[in-house]
């Protein structure tokens, strides 16, 4: 309570600093004019807060907007209550900061209808139009584009005269051009408003072509309309083309992060780790609780998690190979079953330690988000950034494979394990570190997929068969057989998926791969030779 | 890709006789202890010491069923060397033919009270009846697609890996894909198998109340003896030269096939005669929980399977229904005991069986035996010196 | 009656086994060998990574010859073997077994059915089985599924398998486990299971190596007797035993045959000397 006393001073200190002439009440007073206000006259009320201090007022007329808007009967503040989850949070409105929870009746709430509803919406709309930030503006003019009525496009003109930005202006003048098309009596004016419609990929300027080839009577209104609405669906198929590739690329990075390890493993040693998804689960687990550990620094926790998870999950990896792995040499059968055992101790041991439900890991801002290149394409930059991690990852381990003294003793083990003993390799050490990497890039893979799903108990599970269908598909012992394979697979997956739905889709994917390897055997790029044999 | 001979190259120097001459005192055993058990839950009062309850009963069915499961994966894992992950596919497929035929035994007697359509049709909005889902309703057409469609997935999918000479851990890992992709398949609605819920509700079997003690008697003891005619007819086909080439192309296929065998085929009949069993397995199972759903595909089970075979002894046909039995009877100990233990227990029971274990219970009884039979050995040379 | 078996004996002919159930029928396996070579190898090329295992490699063997195959490691011999006997595919190049069948576009098991054996450089018994059962599965005979499934040793066989046993000198072993036979053993029984398999053409990978001088000697007799009825190609290290057994050698090197006579012209071959006596002076 007092936090938001202190606010509202604040407030009121600065309103009164910049001394807004143009309504005869302040906004303190009008603030609690609004809470007793009938209905229908609260209007004028909103109207003037606009005109005092629009700026300042969003968050107030968005929370009326969602009516949840209260205030406390008492001293007449304003709080907004949300409920989540069946639970109420009482927050500040315009500082948005958690407050005490209230009894029920001491808070009232402002009731909005239909007709205020619509006030506030070309309100917010206005006081966004005339926000400092251009983006805002053009974010303003969106959500415009779908209500245009006269006095919003009145606004928009007027506004227009003033506005410097290109892009914003282009909007406007779409904003105008829509409703010119819709309302002009005019032909000419019409086909005129299509021509600057043409090229313009918003979902709003498409219904209303459709809508104008439908309904136009003018002949040539509507073959222009007909024309710029064929090119602007070619042109947003070949977006979401884009947009399928750029989903099939994320779920292939998905896959590459999960799979590398397992490649190198498997290529190297000859075994099948069915511990690998739980690695990455390991991984996945570390991010959780180093975020549990700076929960002030969350910005900055994966920089943290990513070395640890490599390290918890490559120690837990050697530990592995020490302990039971290393005595079933020779017998790769025997290791899966063992490596299964593993982990299902491992599950087991994470359900007992953090409960078996999932468990959410926040994001840090600098991940969120997303990258809008037009109103059809837009890419999550988290997807983006695991895409890069991934390609990093796998470019560190060709790096280390083919670059560095351990890289050499990994490859001649590969290659023929008796003649690099000979040669006075350690083919157990190798064998380890080998096992600790491939377990450290799982444990890596589990970081990114934290920052997609939930973190549980089964993780590992969702992605351990997808993983050994991208190295088996690749080739074992072809990195770049992994990296094509990983690609291959999510990008087929995502092509598949609108036609057929996702089970679907990966059913198809995986019967693909039981046929392909029926054909070819040792997958996309086989090694040859009599070593091979 | 010399790993991939390295798997067949375990030595697997046990007994000479491979399919193992316990066979048949273990199905006299077997048979015995069946009716003996029945008899004790029929015909003894319930405050009686020797009672058996029937929930026993069901329980000692189920684990038959499993022992019949672990031998059709023992044949080929431990005569064959062919390490399925996806067993588990072929018992549920069987299950689903059975559960199909009493579901359609369930007529109007259904919550929606549709003599035609099983209840999650009409749930659905369903009209007609699947074409799948037709002559169902007759016992023989169900108990041949028992056998049919297990061993018509089985021939196709072996003769397209085992052709292209897809071995070890490749095809380990397309088996787990496998029944990995049916799982998927199951779990949706429009497959027309109950999706998520699978079939259940049954209400009887030929005629027979499937909650009637004397139902649930006649189908343990008709597990049982499935489980001996199963146990008899490996005995006898392993035995024979057919028997020989199995173990050989385990040993060392290339040269099994230089000396002229068409090792692919071998291995396709096989499968097929193993998928077989695990699909009859599937069969029994289910009325007998009177549940089937899509769990059952779930690739973790049929790896369980594994285990179960790996701790009875594999290459041994007994090893493997002992090892059911054993492994099955200690978690239904365990779960009821502590249940969140069970996993523990079931992952070290991989790890040290694969470590300290490889030949399984009856290889520590070879053991055993072999020492005996030593100091005896030893004792009637003392004696006759 | 007389209609009754009359009807039987119609019933017995449609049903005979070897017309009904075609697989149940024993091919007999003709080879051509109208031109007295049993093996043309010709224009014969294989490449492992760019590595040229055979280069254009020409070979012919006669009908019922011995012949022995020498040269230097990575001359070419194993792979020769292997692409005779299926194990390898071919980069160009022919394989005739006689006149008619074509080795190139069969398998391991049907170049074996033709009458082709082949014993490896390493022992490969079946260690789980004994000794008889070993035997037992190499004999010539129907190898499809279903007469495997229900085929049992006829008297000819047991007979058959007691004869090569007296030659392996394994008589007394027939009820031991393969795998717990010495080294040389197992040569003595792959070369048993060669012999009950009555072969056309034996392919014989280095059989001496690890025996004894008597076994050797043994070897030697045992290898000219089968000569005339069978065809007999062995690759051998060992100068002095492929001395003692050849009429006519085969140098190989480098993929290709580089000289082929008696043992004498070819050790008078300059080409040869070259290459074998070049590296070592």
């Amino acid at each position: 309570m007092r936090n938001s006393l202190i606010i509202l001073a604040c407030l009121l200190s600065m309103l009164l600093s910049t001394a807004h002439a143009s309504s005869d009440k302040s906004t303190q007073a009008l603030l609690i004019e609004l809470t007793t206000v009938k209905l229908n006259k609260a209007i004028p009320v909103l109207k003037a807060l606009e005109e005092n201090d629009g700026d300042k007022m969003l968050p107030l007329f968005n929370t009326l907007l969602k009516g949840q808007l209260y205030y406390v009967k008492s001293n007449k503040d304003l709080l907004s209550i949300e409920k989540v989850d069946g639970k109420k949070e009482y927050t500040d409105v315009f500082s948005g900061e958690a407050l005490e929870p209230l009894a029920t009746k001491l808070t009232k709430k402002i009731r909005v209808n239909n007709k205020l509803r619509r006030f506030l919406r070309d309100s917010i709309a206005r006081i966004q139009l005339s926000s400092s930030e251009p983006e805002s503006r053009e974010k303003a003019l969106i959500s415009l584009l779908s209500q245009l009525d006269e006095s919003t496009i009145n606004t928009i003109r007027s506004l227009k005269v003033n506005e410097s930005n290109t892009s914003v202006i282009e909007l406007m003048d779409v904003a105008i051009a829509m409703y010119a098309l819709s309302n002009s009596a005019e032909a000419t004016e019409r086909l005129q408003a299509v021509r600057t419609l043409d090229g313009r990929l918003e979902n709003e300027v498409r219904n209303l072509l459709v809508s104008t080839v439908k309904n136009e009577a003018d002949i040539k209104v509507k073959a222009a309309a007909e024309k710029s609405l064929a090119s602007l669906e070619d042109r947003i198929e070949n977006y979401q083309f884009v947009n399928k590739l750029f989903f099939g690329l994320s779920l292939g990075s998905v896959l590459l992060l999960a799979a590398v390890g397992l490649a190198i493993t498997f290529g190297v040693m000859g075994v099948i780790n069915m511990a690998h998804g739980e690695m990455i689960m390991l991984g996945a687990y570390t991010t959780y609780v180093v975020q549990m550990m700076m929960p002030n620094a969350i910005d900055y926790s994966l920089w943290v998690a990513i070395p640890l998870a490599f390290l918890v999950s490559g120690s837990v990896g050697v530990l592995i190979e020490r302990g039971v792995i290393r005595h079933l040499h020779g017998r790769p059968l025997e290791t899966l079953l063992a490596t299964f055992g593993i982990s299902l101790i491992l599950q087991q041991l994470v359900r007992t330690i953090f409960s078996p439900l999932n468990r959410q890991v926040e994001s840090p801002t600098w991940m969120s988000g997303s990258l809008d290149i037009n109103p059809v394409l837009s890419l999550t930059l988290n997807r983006l950034y695991i895409l890069a991690f991934a390609l990093l990852v796998f470019g560190l381990l060709l790096l280390i494979l083919n670059r560095t003294s351990l890289g050499l003793n990994v490859r001649a083990v590969a290659q023929n394990r008796n003649m690099a003993k000979a040669m006075g390799i350690r083919t157990d050490r190798v064998d380890a570190m080998t096992f600790g990497l491939g377990s450290g890039i799982a444990g890596m893979a589990g970081v990114a997929l934290s920052q997609l799903t939930n973190v549980g108990p089964n993780l590992g599970q969702a992605y351990i068969i997808d993983s050994f269908m991208v190295v088996v598909f690749g080739g074992v012992g072809n990195l770049w057989g992994t990296l094509v394979a990983a690609f291959t697979l999510g990008i087929a997956n995502k092509f598949i998926e609108p036609i057929t739905g996702a089970v679907l889709a990966s059913i198809i994917v995986l019967v693909f791969i039981i046929l392909f390897i029926q054909k070819r055997p040792k997958g996309l790029f086989p090694q040859k030779g009599r070593a091979a044999e | 890709m010399s790993f991939l001979n390295s798997v067949f190259s375990t030595k697997w120097l046990d007994r000479g006789d491979q399919a193992g001459s316990r066979t048949m005192p273990f199905v006299l055993l077997l048979l015995v202890v069946t009716f003996l058990a029945s008899f004790c839950n029929l015909a003894l009062p319930a405050d009686s010491v020797f009672y058996v309850s029937t929930y026993t009963i069901t329980l000692l069915g189920k684990y038959l069923c499993y022992a019949m499961l672990a031998l059709a994966v023992d044949i080929i894992w431990g005569y064959c060397g062919i390490l399925s992950l996806g067993h588990g596919a072929f018992f549920a497929l069987g299950g689903y033919a059975m559960g199909m035929y009493l579901m359609r035994q369930i007529g109007d007697r259904g919550v929606y009270g549709n003599p035609e359509l099983p209840d999650f049709m009409v749930f659905l909005n369903w009209t007609e009846l699947p074409w799948f889902w037709q002559g169902m309703d007759q016992f023989w057409v169900a108990m041949v697609m028992v056998a049919l469609v297990p061993g018509l997935l089985a021939y196709v999918f072996g003769w397209l890996a085992f052709r292209s000479r897809v071995t070890g851990v490749y095809l380990s890992i397309i088996t787990q894909a496998l029944t990995y992709a049916l799982l998927l398949s199951f779990f949706r609605n429009e497959m027309g198998f109950g999706g998520n819920n699978g079939l259940t509700d049954f209400k009887d079997i030929l005629g027979f109340s499937l909650q009637e003690d004397s139902t649930r008697i006649g189908l343990f003891i008709t597990t049982a003896l499935m489980l001996s005619l199963v146990l008899i007819a490996s005995h006898a086909i392993l035995k024979s030269r057919f028997g020989k080439v199995i173990v050989a192309i385990r040993d060392g296929e290339d040269r099994a096939r230089f000396i002229g065998y068409r090792t692919e085929r071998y291995k396709v009949w096989l499968f097929v005669y193993s998928a077989v069993i695990a699909g009859v397995a599937g069969a029994l199972y289910v009325p007998q929980v009177g549940i089937i759903n899509p769990g059952e595909f779930s690739p973790v089970n049929s790896i369980e399977i594994v285990i179960w075979v790996a701790v009875g002894g594999r290459g041994t046909l007994i090893g493997a229904v002992i090892g059911a039995i054993l492994v099955n009877y200690a978690k239904t100990r365990f779960t009821a005991i502590m249940p969140d233990g069970w996993l523990f227990a079931l992952g070290a029971l991989f790890v040290l069986v694969t470590l300290y274990l490889p030949k399984g219970i009856m290889g520590l009884f070879d053991q055993f035996n072999e020492r005996r039979n030593k100091n005896k050995a030893v004792d009637v040379q003392e004696t006759a010196s | 009656m007389s209609i009754i078996d009359s009807a039987l004996d119609n019933t017995r002919e449609t049903f005979r086994r070897d017309q009904v159930w075609s697989f149940l029928k024993e091919k007999e396996v003709s080879v051509d060998v109208s031109h007295q070579i049993i093996l043309y190898i010709e224009g014969l090329s294989v490449s492992f990574d760019g590595f040229k295992a055979l280069n254009d490699m020409n070979l012919y063997i006669n009908d019922g010859e011995l012949r022995c195959l020498i040269g230097a490691n990575g001359a070419g011999k194993t792979t020769l073997m292997d692409v005779i006997t299926g194990k390898t595919q071919c980069d160009e190049g022919s394989v005739y077994f006689g006149q008619t069948h074509n080795l190139l576009e069969k398998d391991e098991a049907e170049i074996s059915q033709l009458g082709i054996g082949r014993k490896f450089q390493k022992p490969t018994v079946f260690e789980a089985h004994t000794v008889l059962d070993n035997l037992e599965l190499s004999l010539k005979t129907n190898k499809g599924v279903i007469p495997t499934l229900l085929a049992r040793l006829s008297s000819t066989e047991i007979l058959k398998i007691d004869e090569v046993l007296e030659t392996i000198g394994l008589k007394d072993h027939r009820m031991m486990l393969a795998g717990s036979l010495s080294h040389g053993q197992k040569q003595w029984l792959e070369i048993g299971m060669l012999l009950v398999s009555e072969p056309r053409l034996l392919l014989v990978d280095e059989p001496v190596a690890g025996m004894t001088a008597q076994e050797t000697e043994h070897t030697a007799e045992l290898l000219k007797s089968l000569a005339g009825d069978h065809t007999v190609v062995v690759v051998e290290h060992d100068m002095e035993f492929v001395r003692s057994i050849a009429k006519t050698v085969t140098v190989l090197h480098q993929g290709s045959v580089l000289a082929e006579g008696t043992m004498d012209e070819v050790q008078n071959n300059a080409a040869v000397r070259e290459v074998y006596l070049g590296d070592e002076s």
